[in-house]
């Protein structure tokens, strides 16, 4: 990455013909080193000099994408340890295991489609099946079983180390564009061979992080760089080990043999122990993992750890938001009252489970206030008498009946500039902190105020 | 050619605090590299288990879920509630947080309270940390009587606040030689002002444990991996000593008051067992905030203890 312009201009031709738009080679080369224009436009770079180049300049850890259509994931591409730093950019991807000989597979299959709902823009479902291969079946039933599974529509990941077998089932699947989980230090040459004809990402296994090295090295050497890696089901330690230590070789020290995403099987990990495997898959989300494989995903399981691959895979600098709308909350209708704040996911997330606790039917308001919370909108002008006024008489007003608005206790200075625009509405100041809601409301609710 | 991976290891080193007295204390903290890096060097002391009662338990033990219940069943006093948490497979110490102190509460006396710390105090072996109600002027008041009250136990007092730390620091980490748990909200600049006015007042920084803050996995726990984060780099890459506490983390209250915990099976249907819901809440949540860097967190769920300690020992 830190490539300086004097090395950039030595591969120049030196000849100084301007064809790339810079009076001069040297010129050419700074802005090259810079990232301002890029290294072909200059016509007459060797072929040598271009693969040098790109070498050096390319990011740290590859881009894999996966699957096709709608189920497209894209894995890897990091290029910091922390988010603080900069931010992350791929979420890593959850899949569930079947296997093929297991007798109640269809019941599987569905399970894993269980789970699919929608949190602040975000569809959250399961979005791949690791498929094993159990090592006893024919390569035809394999294939049938994987032409199954290929009907729900997720990704697939073949965890398969049989090149016979692997072949016979991306015959039935490689449009999809699966990843073939399957090779090892003993099969690397045929299993590279087979995912490159397909045009599948082919996944590396090893017994320890020296063999995976070397038998990633090793592929990277026939041309196959579109890999991801296993860390294994040893033991969690070596699980995490390798995960941690992988994701830093590639991104702080540069070797880019490791600069790929991963897989890792919780499932096989803490085998029957579903909490177990929240918690590993929880520790994966935070620590490194690319695809993590469990062995079910159910709503209790799915619920925090999509929440949490939701914030921490958000971008730093744009500020996760709600749709503004009306929001029902225990029961609330067209009579309940009605409470309004920003529109900060944060924010409404805080309000709106003290609102939930509190049990008082009511209906939180949320307007757009640029996905910022309530002093920094009120600050920037984004929450506004004017706004939350014009908001409630172009949406409320057609559809509650009730006239008590209750605001943020923090802008309190709103009251009177409210009131005088909305006439006919009974302006409330609720207390400073959202904790604070659940007394406010059922005081209210005992005195007979609402 | 094998791989090559370079260490991780740190010249600094957070701090060691122990907790309790006796066989059973507890050490926090000492490791020279991120959290569960122990391919980098080996992890001091492995990150620990506290679970919680609340002096309302007893008479509040039926709105708790099912396998709290029944593990605590039969317990009629809060000696015997504090036995069983002590036992609790995975349990490294007992966490009594004080909730009916609170004014907008249960408004109960600070007597009362005192009575309840004293007598799990005694019941109990394993060291003893103390929660109160997050009203500040009453956990001053409050906190002052429970440190003298369990003078000589360790017990470690969650926590002086920037609105409070000056009575609860002096009373606790001076006057009666407890630890004093410093609670700042999820921003590692008031971390760190806290830790240096707690300083100012005279109390040695190696009775220093740090909550600094959580949330729910799911509402806004980006802010405490990256607090966290940047706490652990602070301390440990820059060798500020002013951040070398280790930090334990309250998980129990923020899992279960969410809603993904709280709503009933007949609200959400499709979401299925909430007892599952707030145990997965509590255990994701409780790994994530190891991951970022804690050195003991705060659960209440039989299973949830089990499987993080199950956890913590796979990983050290």
């Amino acid at each position: 990455m830190a490539l300086k312009g004097l090395d950039i201009f030595k591969l120049t031709p030196k000849t100084n013909c301007k064809e790339c738009g810079s009076p001069t080679c040297m010129a050419f080369s700074m802005k090259v080193a810079q990232g301002a224009v890029d290294i072909t436009k200059c016509p007459h770079m060797s072929e040598d000099a271009l693969a040098t180049l790109s070498e050096a300049t390319a990011p740290p850890m590859k881009t894999i994408k996966v699957g096709s259509g709608d189920a497209e994931c894209t894995l890897g591409g990091e290029t910091v340890l922390f988010r603080h730093e900069k931010t992350f950019v791929s979420r890593p991807r959850y899949a569930v295991s079947v296997s093929c000989c297991e007798a109640d597979m269809d019941a599987k299959f569905e399970a894993a489609k269980l789970v699919d709902y929608d949190r602040i823009g975000e569809r959250m479902h399961v979005e791949m099946l690791y498929l094993n291969y159990c090592g006893q079946c024919d390569a035809a039933g394999y294939a049938e079983f994987v032409k199954k599974a290929a009907e729900t529509g997720r990704v697939l990941v073949l965890g398969c180390t049989d090149v016979d077998v692997a072949k016979a089932a991306l015959d039935v699947c490689k449009d999809a564009k699966p990843i073939l989980d399957g090779a090892n230090a003993g099969n690397y040459e045929a299993m590279s061979k087979l995912a490159t004809e397909a045009g599948v990402v082919l996944g590396v296994s090893g017994a320890d992080i020296n063999e995976l090295y070397d038998t990633v090295a090793a592929i990277e050497k026939l041309g196959n760089k579109n890999l991801v890696i296993n860390v294994g089901t040893a033991s969690i330690k070596d699980a995490f080990a390798n995960t941690v230590q992988i994701r830093r070789a590639a991104l702080k020290n540069t070797d880019r043999t490791f600069g790929y995403p991963t897989i890792v099987n919780v499932g096989r990990l803490a085998a029957g122990n579903g909490a177990l495997q929240a918690a590993l898959a929880s520790l994966f989300t935070v620590k490194y993992g690319s695809i993590i494989v469990m062995e079910n995903m159910n709503y209790a399981q799915a619920l925090p750890l999509y929440g949490l691959r939701q914030n921490v895979f958000t971008d730093p600098q744009k500020p996760m938001k709600v749709e503004p709308g009306i929001y029902p909350l225990n029961g609330g209708d067209e009579n309940s009252v009605c409470l309004t704040t920003v529109d900060f996911a944060l924010t409404y997330f805080v309000v709106s489970g003290e609102l939930e606790r509190s049990g008082v039917p009511c209906n939180l308001v949320i307007s757009d206030a640029g996905g910022l919370s309530v002093l920094t909108a009120w600050a920037a002008g984004k929450l506004s008498s004017t706004s939350v006024s014009k908001y409630i008489i172009e949406n409320v007003e057609p559809k509650v009946k009730s006239r008590k608005l209750i605001i943020p206790g923090k802008v309190a200075v709103l009251k009177g500039d409210i009131e005088a625009k909305l006439p006919g509405w009974e302006v409330i100041v609720a207390p400073n902190e959202a904790v604070q809601l659940v007394k406010f409301l059922k005081d209210m609710q005992a005195n007979g105020e609402i | 050619m094998p791989f090559n991976g370079k260490s991780g290891k740190f010249n600094a080193a957070i701090r060691t605090v122990e907790i309790g007295t006796g066989d059973k204390a507890v050490k926090l903290g000492g490791e020279n590299v991120l959290p569960f890096y122990t391919f980098d060097a080996p992890i001091e002391n492995a990150p620990k288990v506290g679970v919680m009662i609340t002096d309302l338990s007893l008479e509040e033990m039926e709105n708790e879920a099912a396998g709290i219940k029944e593990y605590y069943a039969g317990a009629t006093s809060f000696a015997e509630l504090a036995k069983k948490a002590e036992a609790m497979p995975g349990a490294d110490f007992v966490v009594l947080r004080l909730e009916g102190a609170d004014p907008n509460g249960r408004d109960k006396s600070v007597e009362d309270c005192v009575a309840v710390a004293k007598e799990v105090g005694d019941a109990i072996t394993a060291p003893l940390v103390i929660e109160g109600c997050k009203n500040v002027e009453k956990d001053a008041e409050l906190f002052a009587k429970v440190a003298e009250a369990l003078q000589g136990k360790n017990v470690l007092i969650l926590s002086a606040r920037e609105e409070n730390y000056k009575g609860v620091a002096a009373a606790a980490g001076l006057a009666y030689g407890q630890k004093v748990g410093a609670e700042s909200a999820v921003d590692i600049n008031l971390a760190k002002q806290l830790n240096v006015l707690i300083g100012q007042l005279g109390v040695d920084q190696a009775n220093v444990v740090m909550n600094v803050g959580s949330a729910a996995a799911g509402y806004g726990f980006e802010y405490v991996v990256s607090t966290m984060d940047r706490i652990k780099a602070a301390a440990l890459s820059q060798n500020d000593a002013q951040l070398q506490m280790p930090i334990i983390t309250p998980v129990a209250e923020e899992a279960w008051g969410v809603k993904e915990a709280m709503a009933s099976e007949a609200d959400m249907p499709e979401w299925g067992s909430q007892e599952e819901r707030g145990i997965d809440m509590e255990v994701e949540t409780a790994a994530a905030v190891l991951a970022s860097g804690s050195n003991a967190v705060i659960l209440k769920h039989p299973t949830s203890v089990a499987t993080i300690s199950t956890l913590i020992k796979e990983l050290v």
